[in-house]
């Protein structure tokens, strides 16, 4: 028996390739119309509607859920090779990306077959936006520490509180939030939350906007006042919400935006390297490709095991763990080699515009969707050591 | 690749486990157990895994050596069982019969060269050979003006300096002063010594991920029983997220070495994508036993700094094994070059080629 963790050699199907080139042949297209620039992904509104629409109509959202849910029934493996590519091509995905990866299976999941009819088709035309309603003030990693109340009234529930570093809850159409129902018990400090459907845009939630460091305003502030939602809008078991939250963190935590969020600069700095690298530059690209294909491959690798019906926690983790702290180094990588290319290299500008952006970036990628930490915790109890 | 995957697996666990006990042979000072191991192998036909059958080897699967080479690791073995094959194979290359015994491969660096004269005979010199020393027969890879051969070279002809890399295995300097070869073939087109150096690196990183997983679980169980401020040191976050870390290399040196060692099964050729998998590899591989080796010591304390302890066993292996068949700053730079020369649009259509 070893402790040692297993990412089998996964390859993309065939099919996954066909796909592939249909989602670089898209984006081109949108590229070409304007609809963004891949080399600028610091853009202040990466709201995008109409593309979403779009992307939707390709049937590349939701794509592994049922058809009677607007579906495709593909495998996770296709969800992987569109996911990736929207990603490296810096597709503006902010609007449906949350609900595709996780709000969707979280309904699919918990909600009651009516929910289902109405929601998840309209997520799959790309046309709902959703947030993710998880830390208040006081409440972060440590998210049993939640406070915001849900009290029962007839035919549902008022909700009392604020839930904060709400990304997207300006634009977003629902949240899935976990409120508290009940007071934690001796025996389990988790006990005592519930998960809810919340229809955003309604009296009695206010949406404040948070500055971040990039400049942007992309996460938020979202006090609930009296707000009402209806008892069919509970999803699973009152009180029993820490029950569920366990295996929506493998499809959250393993998958390619978890090391590709500042690939932008790497690609930019062989642009500006050129085809003949001195020394430096050469071992430098080496190891951070090297670094790259590996984590890909167990990324891939752990979308097969979720393909193959199996919960990989542990994995997902380790994914997210190594993945989030390389791409937080990236940038500070390429910075080194970069300050060895050529001054007539002709993207030099882009790709200080870019390290800018991404030294800005790279503070949040080992905080957002479970610290490395919290990470190193569950990893540590995979190891038996908790 | 986990125990008992397929059948020579099973075997070589079993041999390893008798025979190979990392215990026993640790407090053995005078290697008396090698003997009795390389004979269990040999009778298994372990060591010519990769030969033909009607080359004088037991035909196995390239996989299924791949795998053999990860439980290798796993045992830390030291025993010319990775270098016969690879010699093995390489002979097989040139449709050349394997002989009995110990052997191993000519040049183990990509920076040095054989050449092979007009007359027929082989002449150069090959530095960090891994267990020359032990070798019956070498596998030579030697360029000539007409390109490259493949040729079977008899210990006997040839000069040794006995050296040993930081793990105490041999690893020594070859001279081949116009040595006749035993046989000698052209290797077959598009094989060159850099496609012998990948092939060289994945068996390296294979093992050096199986070392790896034996450090993850022999720090994770030490953990578990020694006590420090009156709890197990296991209890302690610090040392949790240590041990969260060295799972995190182990898993990363094991997926890049097995999605490698898979690319290089399946492939016709070494192309791009099998130099990136082949690559990566040995870079990744070599990063993780030194990050990995050493949180292993430091959760282990002193008593890992011991003679008498295991662990380095595994750790000072992995970190020798770093150097063989180039090192992984020559494979970042070769990489970087090739990147370099597809252009920054080719780089995510490579990484993304499977």
């Amino acid at each position: 028996m070893t402790a040692a963790l297993r990412f089998d050699p996964i390859r993309l199907p065939e099919k996954c390739e066909q796909l592939r080139k249909e989602v670089r042949a898209f984006l081109a297209e949108e590229i070409a119309a304007g609809t963004f620039d891949p080399h600028t992904p610091n853009r202040e509104d990466t709201d995008a509607p109409e593309f979403s629409r779009r992307v939707g109509a390709k049937g590349w959202l939701g794509m592994t859920w049922p058809k009677k849910y607007g579906g495709q029934e593909r495998s996770f493996l296709e969800r992987y090779v569109v996911t990736e590519e929207m990603r490296v091509a810096n597709a503006p995905t902010r609007r449906f990306f949350v609900a595709d990866r996780q709000s969707g299976p979280v309904l699919l999941k918990y909600a009651p077959e009516h929910i289902k009819m109405d929601i998840l088709p309209r997520i799959c035309r790309g046309e709902i936006c959703f947030a993710i309603g998880m830390s208040e003030p006081n409440s972060g990693s440590d998210l049993f520490a939640a406070k915001t109340r849900a009290t029962k009234t007839d035919g549902g529930y008022l909700i009392n509180g604020t839930k904060i570093w709400t990304s997207s809850a300006h634009i977003a159409d629902y949240m899935i939030a976990i409120f508290r129902t009940s007071q934690p018990t001796k025996e389990n400090r988790r006990h005592g939350l519930t998960q809810f459907l919340v229809k955003m845009k309604q009296p009695g939630i206010k949406v404040n906007p948070i500055g971040q460091i990039t400049g942007q305003y992309e996460f938020n502030e979202v006090v609930f006042t009296d707000f009402f939602v209806p008892d069919d809008h509970v999803l699973g078991e009152v009180d029993g919400a820490w029950k569920q939250a366990t295996s929506e963190l493998a499809y959250e935590r393993s998958g390619p935006e978890r090391f590709l969020e500042t690939y932008y600069v790497l690609t930019e700095l062989v642009r500006a390297v050129g085809p003949n690298p001195d020394t430096r530059s050469a071992e430098g690209i080496g190891r951070l490709v090297a670094q790259l294909h590996t984590m890909r491959r167990m990324s891939v690798s752990v979308a097969g095991m979720l393909q193959a019906g199996k919960e990989p926690v542990v994995e997902a983790s380790i994914v997210k763990d190594i993945g989030t702290v390389w791409e937080q180094q990236l940038p500070h990588r390429v910075r080194d080699l970069a300050a060895f290319v050529e001054e007539t290299a002709t993207n030099r500008e882009t790709l200080e515009r870019q390290l800018d952006f991404a030294i800005k970036t790279a503070p949040k990628l080992t905080i957002q969707g479970g610290t490395t930490e919290v990470l190193r915790g569950i990893i540590a109890r995979g190891l038996g050591l908790r | 690749m986990a125990e008992s995957d397929n059948i020579v697996v099973e075997t070589a666990e079993k041999i390893f486990a008798d025979l190979a006990d990392p215990q026993t042979i640790n407090n053995d000072k005078k290697d008396a157990w090698q003997a009795p191991l390389w004979r269990a192998l040999s009778e298994a036909g372990l060591p010519l895994s990769w030969v033909p059958d009607d080359l004088g080897g037991s035909g196995a699967s390239l996989a299924d050596g791949f795998a053999l080479l990860n439980a290798a690791g796993r045992f830390a073995v030291a025993v010319p069982l990775a270098e016969t094959m690879l010699a093995g194979w390489l002979l097989a290359q040139a449709k050349i019969a394997s002989p009995e015994g110990e052997m191993t491969v000519l040049p183990a660096s990509p920076k040095d060269r054989i050449t092979l004269d007009a007359d027929g005979s082989l002449s150069g010199r090959a530095r960090g050979v891994p267990f020359a020393k032990a070798a019956k027969h070498f596998a030579v890879l030697a360029h000539g003006k007409d390109g490259v051969s493949i040729a079977l070279v008899d210990a006997g002809k040839v000069r040794i300096e006995s050296g040993l890399n930081v793990g105490y295995d041999h690893s020594d300097t070859v001279t081949l002063d116009k040595v006749q070869p035993v046989t000698r073939k052209a290797a077959p087109k598009g094989f060159d010594q850099t496609t012998m150096m990948l092939m060289g690196g994945v068996a390296r990183s294979l093992q050096i991920a199986g070392a790896l997983e034996s450090m993850l679980d022999i720090s994770v169980r030490y953990s578990n029983e020694r006590v420090a401020f009156e709890k197990k040191i296991s209890k302690f976050q610090a040392v949790q997220h240590n041990l969260a870390r060295l799972a995190g290399e182990s898993a990363a040196a094991l997926a890049a070495a097995t999605s490698a060692a898979d690319a290089i099964a399946n492939a016709s050729r070494f192309d791009d994508e099998v130099y990136l998998e082949a690559a990566s590899a040995k870079i990744r591989c070599a990063e993780a036993a030194e990050k990995g080796g050493a949180i292993a010591h430091q959760v282990h304390g002193a008593i890992g700094f011991t003679l008498e302890h295991i662990l380095h066993r595994y750790s000072l292996r992995a970190l020798a094994w770093r150097d063989d068949f180039g090192s992984e700053s020559h494979w970042a730079v070769e990489l970087g070059k090739l990147v370099a020369n597809r252009g920054a649009d080719e780089l995510w259509p490579l990484v993304a080629s499977r």
